[in-house]
């Protein structure tokens, strides 16, 4: 599995030791343990819904819906709450509704043969809509606190939240799953010449269909821990979530065009991008430059590699010349 | 299901026939345009306000800034790219507007417009040289630079809000004065509108643009200036947005920073309803422009028609949904045509 990694992956980790190191020395309350308590309860929803989503750009598509996913997850959440459902049954419907939602993407995408860039930008906004059609402006927030406070518990000992290393075994999972299995090198297969992967037997359109059921559950998952970790289900939860997760998984040297990227690098992009965002906050940057510094990092994260493989091209175009 | 119901990339799809191509455009433009009647004959039956004159200034009022940014969309969109950075462009745009006239209460309104379409044009070039020059995608470039001119945008505005009273009454009467019964402010989207309509349909490089948007490749291939085409049409989508910030400014007149946000998605649904193929290649801006049309005015009919304004955003949604699958289905209905003609020829 290591042997896949590439410079872009090593670079972004090596970034990300930097950031962390320099951040424990310039900022002030940076290396408590208590702030990489919450700065891993920010990270748990981003890096969850990147696991699948990288999944599915490796394989040449996008889901925009997915924010939108979990706000109708939390808005359903409420209105099944309001109606008196207990939580222990409210969780697998949930969940259930998120693979339902992420099946009709993948329905429009692979059974009528459309784009899913077009697809999920219509269930971006359908989801979202939907979502205030079942719940309103209205906030439901009286979960019990053995639930909501049980969310964001950390483990035993430690500020780490147990819900992170639940992610932690999730990625795993995806990682061998991706880079160790046939299942996986299907995906890459599809993502550099999907015709060439139905030739050698893969079957495109079912792997895709599952792939956005999959991003459905897990944004649907994702929604329950936002909304028991907020303790409020509102039809505006994760609202521009989508955004956040593409920027995290293209900073981790997914290629937008399918077939490249690793998931030891999107988790190292999440991570980069969250721990930077949240250093600033705590240097007291205001929150407007944390919007520049993510747009800026996206850019860098696509312009960058391109720049230096012309460059390097340009370079070797030289040498000949010189010998 | 096979790969089969992949949309071919490239030329081989129906479009190579101009004629069926162009009956394609009429249908989808014609669709539109009686669903927009449908929707506004039910509206006026259910409430004769709704068409009054102040109805159909409000109407044409609420549909002029989607239009001004969904012909620019158009442009981008035609040749396979996608610009989501324009609702922070426009904020951008609106803000400085506002900042100009605090700073000169006598500036005239031809300045203001300059200034806005300028510094949309600038945010444009941007786009457009990360694009063409590094080769990056747009979606990833404009999905940055969302973020980033949006942050500046903030930043600026420092939590500062311009209200009406800071315009000088030019400006604001700008925005609520008609001629002959339409609003000035719709007349500068007619214009927008007929100019680009008339340069893509009758221009080598408007048409360009289409080539370039069936099969890039093919284009570079036959000596279109691919970059340099998308550069321009990444510049003018961002003139244009910087234009709709001013038009937004005199429209509103209270301004802060946030004006504008996530207009990108509705924009993008506009032209999408409207029939542009999100993968290029074909569409009118004439169709954007009815798509934004309609889209507003679902947004202004749903509360008369006593329906939950919750559920505008879901109908956009379902709309997007029913637009591209028609869209794929007329796409498929005259390939089969083309292959039978083909296949009777032979």
């Amino acid at each position: 599995m290591l042997k896949r990694l590439g410079t872009w992956d090593v670079l972004v980790i090596v970034v990300l030791v930097a950031v962390i190191i320099g951040s424990s020395i310039l900022v002030e309350g940076f290396a408590s343990s208590r702030f990489w308590g919450f700065l891993l309860l920010d990270v748990i929803p981003i890096a969850l819904i990147a696991l699948p989503m990288t999944l599915i750009v490796i394989t040449g598509e996008i889901d925009l819906s997915v924010a939108s996913v979990l706000g109708l997850s939390s808005a359903v959440m409420g209105q099944l709450w309001l109606h008196g459902l207990p939580l222990p049954l409210i969780l697998p419907l949930v969940v259930l509704l998120g693979a339902v939602l992420g099946a009709v993407n993948g329905l429009f995408i692979t059974g009528f043969g459309l784009p899913s860039l077009a697809v999920t930008i219509g269930t971006l906004a359908l989801y979202r809509g939907l979502a205030y059609v079942v719940l309103g402006d209205k906030a439901v927030a009286d979960f019990p606190f053995s639930w909501t406070g049980n969310m964001i518990e950390a483990l035993p000992g430690t500020t780490v939240p147990w819900v992170a290393l639940v992610v932690l075994v999730l990625a795993v999972v995806f990682a061998v799953v991706l880079h160790a299995t046939p299942i996986g090198r299907g995906l890459y297969a599809i993502g550099n010449n999907d015709q060439a992967a139905a030739f050698s037997g893969i079957s495109v359109a079912r792997t895709k269909f599952w792939l956005f059921v999959l991003t459905g559950t897990v944004a649907a998952l994702a929604g329950f821990f936002w909304t028991m970790r907020y303790a409020s289900a509102r039809a505006d939860n994760g609202a521009g979530l989508e955004l956040s997760v593409v920027a995290a998984v293209l900073l981790g040297g997914v290629s937008i065009f399918g077939g490249r990227g690793t998931l030891v690098g999107v988790m190292a992009g999440v991570l980069l991008l969250i721990t930077l965002r949240n250093a600033l906050q705590l240097a007291d940057v205001p929150a407007d430059t944390l919007t520049v510094v993510t747009g800026t990092l996206l850019i860098i994260s696509v312009v960058g590699p391109n720049a230096a493989s012309m460059l390097r091209a340009r370079i070797r175009r030289r040498r000949p010349a010189t010998a | 299901m096979t790969t089969a119901t992949k949309p071919a990339p490239g030329p081989t799809r129906a479009r190579g026939d101009v004629r069926g191509a162009h009956r394609l455009f009429v249908v989808r433009e014609l669709g539109i345009a009686l669903a927009l009647i449908l929707l506004i004959t039910v509206t006026t039956i259910s409430n004769p306000r709704f068409l009054n004159a102040q109805g159909r200034k409000d109407l044409m009022l609420g549909a002029t800034i989607l239009v001004v940014l969904a012909v620019g969309q158009a442009i981008v969109v035609i040749t396979r790219n996608v610009d989501l950075s324009v609702g922070s462009v426009l904020g951008l745009s609106a803000f400085a507007t506002g900042k100009l006239f605090l700073a000169m209460p006598d500036a005239p309104i031809v300045l203001a417009l300059l200034a806005g379409v300028g510094l949309g044009l600038l945010c444009g070039i941007v786009n457009g040289a990360l694009i063409a020059v590094a080769r990056v995608p747009a979606l990833v470039v404009t999905l940055g630079t969302l973020y980033v001119f949006r942050g500046i945008d903030y930043s600026w505005a420092a939590g500062q809000q311009i209200n009406a009273a800071d315009m000088p009454r030019g400006f604001k009467n700008m925005g609520t004065q008609t001629l002959l019964g339409v609003p000035v402010l719709a007349l500068f989207a007619v214009v927008v509108l007929l100019v680009a309509g008339f340069y893509l349909r009758n221009y080598r490089s408007g048409r360009e643009l289409y080539a370039i948007g069936s099969d890039p490749a093919a284009a570079r291939l036959s000596g279109i200036p691919v970059g340099k085409r998308v550069f321009a049409a990444m510049a003018v989508s961002g003139g244009l947005a910087g234009l709709a910030g001013v038009l937004y400014a005199a429209r509103f007149g209270t301004l802060d920073a946030a004006a504008g946000t996530g207009i990108e998605l509705n924009v993008v649904a506009a032209v999408v309803v409207g029939g542009v193929a999100i993968f290029g290649g074909s569409g009118s801006v004439y169709g954007a422009a009815l798509g934004a049309v309609l889209l507003s005015t679902i947004g202004a009919a749903l509360p008369v028609l006593r329906i939950d304004p919750f559920w505008q955003q879901a109908v956009v949604g379902a709309l997007i949904l029913a637009a591209i699958g028609l869209d794929r289905a007329l796409t498929a209905r005259i390939a089969h045509r083309l292959r039978g003609r083909r296949a009777r020829g032979a």
